[in-house]
């Protein structure tokens, strides 16, 4: 496995740069309105749709592990709601940067999309918060109920631009928006470059979180070896009162 | 020309975040593997 890992980090590199070229290169056409700045939707777009994968990996995470106490699901909860807020921070800082060349503006306040992305950082942003500084022996659980509930904003956020009027543009899939075949092409491609580099983060941060828990047990086990000796120095003969 | 400034400038902000985080990976693995050599037990 540790072999794996570098040949795969190199071919998502990659992939990532062929991705990149794609999306930048003059083979890709120029929208007609927006000119080369719509170029931001390959990787706006698929880090948004990364973080919802990434979210709801949690919410089944977190459901597996209210029901059956694993600790390998909580891990997983925990990777996957991390690297999500990564990407969803992307979702945020790249849409604004879109929106001041094409609105006009950076934010529209009250828009139900913007808004409930945000919220929806916000969520998961506390949930990382409660994991870091809570000492509680129930945090893994009241994490986990959170996640669940943080999740009920994930179809809120996708759907919202359907039910609602807004300022953000329709989706690319299945909401009524049109996209050049060519452009739908090299966003897919973008957004499994995106996939591959998710699951090598997650591997790592999988990684680290194992050694985090070693090293935890490692301290609990030195901390109960040096206890023993206190305990042993009573006189091991002294009959019962 | 103002346009392309934008597009780059979310490119560029879409790594420096990725980079950032890895970067915050790679210090957490170094302090666990010095805590774990503290403790004598690295493999």
């Amino acid at each position: 496995m540790k072999r794996l890992f570098p040949i795969l980090a190199v071919l998502t590199a990659i992939f990532l740069a062929y991705a990149l070229h794609l999306a930048l290169g003059k083979a890709t056409p120029t929208d007609a309105q927006q000119g080369d700045v719509y170029r931001i939707i390959y990787y706006h777009v698929p880090s948004a749709w990364t973080a919802f994968l990434l979210f709801s990996i949690n919410f089944v995470a977190s459901i597996t592990y209210l029901i059956r106490r694993k600790p390998k699901a909580d891990m997983v909860a925990l990777v996957s709601a991390e690297v999500g807020v990564v990407f969803c921070t992307i979702v945020l800082v790249t849409g604004p940067i879109w929106a001041r060349p094409v609105w006009g503006i950076w934010w529209a306040p009250g828009d139900i999309r913007l808004t409930s992305t945000l919220v929806l950082w916000l969520i998961y942003l506390s949930y990382l918060v409660l994991r870091r500084f809570s000492t509680s022996a129930q945090t893994q659980m009241l994490a986990a109920a959170l996640a669940v509930f943080g999740a009920l904003d994930v179809p809120l956020v996708y759907f919202s631009i359907w039910f609602f009027r807004t300022q953000h543009p329709q989706p690319v899939i299945g909401g009524g928006g049109s996209m050049d075949p060519r452009m739908l092409h090299v966003l897919l491609i973008n957004w499994l470059a995106f996939l591959c580099f998710a699951f090598l983060v997650c591997w790592s941060r999988y990684r680290l979180e194992l050694l985090h828990r070693e090293v935890e047990e490692a301290h609990a086990m030195k901390s109960l070896q040096s206890r023993a000796p206190a305990k042993t120095s009573l006189p091991l003969n002294r009959s019962p009162q | 020309m103002n346009a392309l400034k934008f597009l780059f400038a979310a490119y560029i902000a879409t790594w420096v975040i990725h980079a950032f985080y890895l970067g915050t990976l790679v210090r957490r693995f170094g302090r666990l593997h010095r805590q774990l050599q503290e403790l004598g037990k690295e493999k």
